[in-house]
Parts: C-alpha cells; structure tokens; sequence
C-alpha cells in the first residue's frame, strides 16, 4: 500500500513542489530506461564491477601478487587457480579482480577531468562569444584533429610511463567534444527568455553560467561521458598494453594481455581471460550509455 | 574510436563566392590546425624528461663538446625562435636524426610510411566491401535478422580491444588453423625477393610477376588488414544505415514506390544516390582512424609500418622519431578530417 502511494506521488501530474517535480521526472526516466533489457544488463555488469573491485581482498582466492614459479602457467580449472596462473605463477583471477580498481580509478579520474574542462570551456566560449569563443573554439577544433592515440603516446613519451600520466594523456585528448556540445547547448539556452528573466534580476555571468547553464548542459554531458567510457578503457588498456600505461607487477588488464602475448600460442587463456575482461566492461558501458541516450536525449538516437 | 567524431563542424557562412571562400578557408584552417600540431609536439620535445644535447655527444663528451652543439641545436635562443626554427625544419620535413641509427626521421618515415598505407588501404577496402551493403541491407529490412547482425557486430566492434582481437585472430588462424601467415610482412624466405618500386609488396610482387612473393604477402596481411576492417566497417555501417533510414523515409521514395518500382531500383537507384557523398565523408574519417588503429595492429602483427616505428622509438626514448612519427600520423589525419568536411560543405546544400 504505502509503495502504492510512493509510486502515485512519484507519478502525479500535479508536482507540488520542485523537488517532487525533479524526483517524478528521475522516476519517470528510470521507468523507461527499466524497460530497456540491454541497457540494464550493461548497468547490472558495471554494478558488479564496482562491487568486485571494493570487495577484492574477500573476493580473490589468492595475493595478486604472490608468486609461485613452480606452478607457472597452470591451465584453467587447476586447483585452487580457477583461471590459471601466469607465467610466474600468479593467479590470473585474483589478478582479474585487482585489476577492476585500476579500470575503475582510471575510468573514474577520466571522467571527471575532460568532461569538467570540455564543460568549462564549452559554455565560457559559447555564453561569452565573440573572439573568446573564435580562439576557444580553434583550439578545440585542433585538439579534435588530432589522433587520439598517437597524441596520448607523444604526451605519455614526455611525461613518462604511469598510470596518472596515462590519465592525464587519454583527459588531454578526450575533452574536445564535450566543449562542442557544452557550447551548442549554451548557444540554445543563451538566448532563452528565461536567461533574459535572470539578466534583468540583476545576475551575473558567473552565476548564470553556473547555476542555470551548466545544469542543463550535463544531461547530454553524462549520455555522452557514458558512451565515451568503452573508447577510454580501450585507449588505457592499449596503453597499458604498450607498456606506458600501469607499470608491472600492477594487475592492470592491458599490461596483462602484454605479458601474456609471448605464450599466445601455448599458453593462450593468460591473453586470453583479461581481454575478456575488458570487453565486456567496454561493452557494458556501451549499452548503457545507449540506454541512457534513449532516456535523456531522445533526439540523438537513430 | 569512431564515436567520438563530431560531424556538425559546419557553421553558416556568408555565401557569396562559394568556391573561392571554402577553399581559403580551408587552407586557413589547415594551416592553423598543423601551426597547433607543432606547437604540441613543440612543447612536448620541450619538456621531455631527457636532455637532448647529452643524448647526441654521449655522458663523456667535453663541456666545449657538449656547448657546441647546444649552440648548434639553437637552445640558447628564446622558446619563440626556437619554435620558428622548428617550423621551418618540419617545412622543409627535416625531423631530425634517429638517436637509434643516426639517420634522417624523414628517410625512416619514409621506408616505413608503405607498410601502414598498404594495411590501412587494404583494411578499409574489406570495411566498405562489407559495411555499406549490410549497412543498407540493415536499413532497408529495418528489424530483419540482418539488421540485429549489423547492429551486434557494430556494439562488439565499438567494446573490443583491437590488439586483443587481434591477438585471438593470430592464435585460432594461424597458431591453430594455420590458414594464414604469421607476423610480419612476408615469410623468412622471401624477404627482400622482389625490387622494392612502390614499397607496397603486393603492388611490387604483382609487377615483378612473382606469383608466390604475392600468395605470401597476401597470407600476412589479409588477418590484420580484415581486423582494420572490421572496426572500420563496424562504423561504417551503423552511418550507412541512419544515412538510408533518412532517406527511406523520404516522400520521393514513397513516390517511387508508388509508380510501382522495384524496391531494388528504390533502394539503390534513388535512396543511395543521395547518400554518397555523406558516405564519402564517413569514409575518410574511417580511413584516418585506422591510420590511427594500426599502431596496435601493427605491434601485434609485428608489421613494420609507422605505428611500430613510434613506438619502438617511444621505448627507446628516441624522442626526434616519435614526433616526427606524430606530425607525419597527425599531418595525415588532419588532411582527411578537412578533407571529409570540405567535401560535405561543398557537396550538402543544407550545410552552407
């Protein structure tokens, strides 16, 4: 009964006050975006994914680290190795489960970089105009020239080899088309009446960019972060896996594939099991980024 | 990869001479977007951790040694000229000498540059063989199996780590099936058999007439350049069929249709005429994307083109090749992004 009337008030016309209209709208969302199977699948992976990677020390049978040269590159199903063991005799599972915070934390700092830099620049150059915009706007069409990949292994080259590096190269490279979106959509709302309404209370740029500009601009940000998620774990673990990435003995899924490239033909699950690993993230993050632009921005879609 | 492409680049102009005015602007934004490329890699080779006086005269050279060629390498003149004299040097393509052989970057870039072309062109001829008919095949029996195929294979496309796959390839068709050949361009035997015209060993076996040079080559390239293609055609067709499905909808086709043409002459004769120079445009971009893609291809194939260049210089902190390899990569890429776009301002009326 009372999640009846929970759902009623989360469903009503008649919002009664502006969070009651936020929360309806959230609720309303997520009704669609329950209904999509594949998103939801994607959502269900990544949910797993965060809870592997918290509770990795209870999860994994053994120390990722430990090695034990005497049982190197035990087949799948060995005793006590599920998914084997590495060529110095580490358990690729437990290894596996390690290697889900270092995609997490690269995925996560990523994440908050780029789009934060695309969004700042996007709406500075999109609200202001004028010659800001015409320089703010070249060098971004400069940056979205570039080859992704090979720019962030120049940047990597000079910085040197690492984990933060790698972040920093892949945000260096990632942020440019959130600053086109974050600018078409201050364009639009730029001109809106009620930005004029805002004006002529008195409010400032500062304060119109921030507090009414930037929240509508991150729906389309986070459908677009979303999408862009698979491309930025597949450019850290082809970095990893170039050596430039995470430094060994670190468990990241890339340099593990790189290790196990030199038994492909042998020993082929040590290659095999973290790619595994990685597609399905990527492909995970993929479909729920669909979901999601099916849900907050219809018109993007197909 | 290819997501991350923003086609809405065109903005309203003025439309007085079209022609004149697109053509300047164009190669003011070529120039504009290549003085960014130097001025990255510029600032990159500027604050790269190693000393590049010490990596030229050795860590026993003489202090007047060591100050003759700072002098000679300009760095005692301010960043500004030093980033002019830089410029005129990538002008002329002088990139420096390989710390690795002490040879021009230019002539290695050279030597390497018809392998990564002969993989990317052969990778991009399998994506559009295959992409654009199952592209428009997808949008013309919208929801058919056909259309799921397309639309799972384009998802694993966009989610799979392409060294990895690549891997997989090596492993199942070569290490088990051994259908094709192993890494590298051509088997050990026939390594430098044919005279080296275009750099391109298939072009050079098939004038040379040496059939088996060709069957060799042709069995070490076909795996990586069929993994190009397919994360070419996986974009390819996801754009050829939003492209068609535009179209389909169009109140000609319905007319078409209702004069009582086949649906072969609606779909191909009318429907995917219009769509060629969208596609065109799309294919550029997938053409310079693999450029970019075969870095990783090449190391796992262990092919000596342009990707495997950069990188071993990379690890080898042999930094005048790496940028070279950059300008050159980025160069390319630059000129097929503009390329793309100049080609759809020209050619779409509703983009100018």
């Amino acid at each position: 009964m009372a999640e009846q009337t929970l759902r009623a008030w989360l469903l009503t016309d008649t919002p009664t006050s502006r969070r009651h209209a936020k929360l309806s709208a959230l609720y309303q969302g997520w009704l669609s975006f329950r209904s999509n199977t594949m998103a939801m699948i994607g959502l269900g992976i990544l949910l797993a994914l965060v809870l592997v990677a918290a509770a990795a020390p209870i999860l994994s049978p053994h120390d990722p680290f430990a090695q034990d040269l005497g049982n190197r590159l035990a087949p799948l199903g060995t005793d006590g190795h599920v998914l084997g063991t590495d060529s110095l005799g580490r358990d690729i599972l437990s290894r596996l489960i390690y290697g889900a915070r270092i995609t997490l934390y690269i995925v996560a700092l990523v994440a908050l970089i780029a789009p934060v830099v695309g969004l700042l620049v996007g709406t500075v150059s999109g609200y202001l105009g004028g010659w800001i915009d015409i320089v703010l706007m070249r060098i971004t069409d400069i940056f979205l020239a570039f080859p992704r990949l090979v720019l962030a292994l120049a940047f990597v080259a000079a910085l040197g080899a690492g984990i933060e590096n790698a972040v920093i190269a892949i945000s260096l490279t990632a942020w440019p088309p959130y600053a086109r979106i974050a600018r078409a959509e201050t364009l639009t709302i730029r001109s809106s009446d009620y930005i004029s309404a805002i004006k002529l209370q008195g409010a400032g740029g500062l304060r119109i960019i921030t507090k009414h500009i930037w929240p509508l601009c991150v729906s389309s940000l986070i459908v677009r972060v979303t999408l862009d998620m698979a491309g930025i774990i597949l450019a850290a673990a082809g970095l990893g896996f170039l050596g430039l990435g995470a430094q060994p003995p670190s468990p990241e899924w890339g340099a593990m594939i790189s290790e196990g490239r030199r038994f492909i033909l042998d020993h082929w699950w040590v290659a095999t099991m973290p790619g595994l690993a990685i597609f399905t993230v990527s492909l995970a993050f993929n479909l729920l980024g669909d979901g999601l632009r099916d849900v907050l921005d219809p018109k993007a879609g197909e | 990869m290819a997501l991350s492409k923003d086609s809405g680049k065109g903005r309203a102009r003025a439309s007085l001479p079209p022609w004149f005015k697109t053509t300047v602007l164009t190669l003011g934004s070529i120039a504009v977007t290549m003085l960014g490329l130097l001025f990255v890699t510029f600032i990159i080779g500027r604050v790269m951790p190693i000393d590049p006086v010490l990596a030229i005269v050795g860590e026993r050279a003489s202090q007047s040694t060591y100050d003759a060629v700072f002098l000679e390498l300009g760095l005692d003149k301010p960043l500004v000229v030093q980033f002019a004299y830089y410029i005129w040097d990538v002008l002329q393509l002088d990139f420096g000498t390989s710390l690795l052989n002490a040879r021009p970057v230019s002539e290695d870039i050279a030597r390497v540059f018809p392998a990564t072309l002969e993989l990317a062109t052969l990778g991009i001829f399998i994506g559009i063989v295959i992409g654009v008919p199952l592209g428009v095949v997808a949008a013309a029996r919208k929801g058919s199996w056909i259309d799921q195929l397309a639309r799972v294979l384009a998802l694993v496309g966009y989610s799979m780590p392409i060294f990895w796959l690549g891997l997989m390839g090596l492993l199942i068709f070569y290490g088990i099936l051994g259908w094709v050949g192993g890494p590298g361009r051509v088997g050990i035997f026939y390594v430098d058999v044919v005279p080296s015209v275009t750099g391109l060993i298939l072009v050079d076996a098939a004038i040379d007439g040496n059939w088996d040079v060709f069957r060799d080559a042709f069995s070490h390239i076909i795996l990586p350049a069929s993994l190009l293609g397919y994360f070419s055609l996986a974009y390819i067709s996801r754009m050829t069929r939003s492209f068609m499905l535009e179209q389909l909808s169009a109140e000609y086709i319905t007319t078409a249709r209702v004069k009582g043409m086949s649906e072969w002459d609606v779909i191909w004769k009318h429907a995917f005429k219009n769509i060629r120079v969208q596609l065109i445009t799309v294919i550029a971009l997938s053409y310079a994307n693999l450029l970019e893609g075969s870095v990783l291809t090449e190391i796992i194939f262990s092919w000596p083109g342009i990707g495997s260049y950069i990188t071993t210089a990379l690890l080898s902190a042999d930094m005048n090749a790496v940028l070279g390899g950059t300008v050159v990569v980025g160069l390319i890429f630059i000129l097929l992004n503009i390329f793309s776009d100049l080609l759809y301002k020209v050619f779409d009326p509703r983009a100018k």
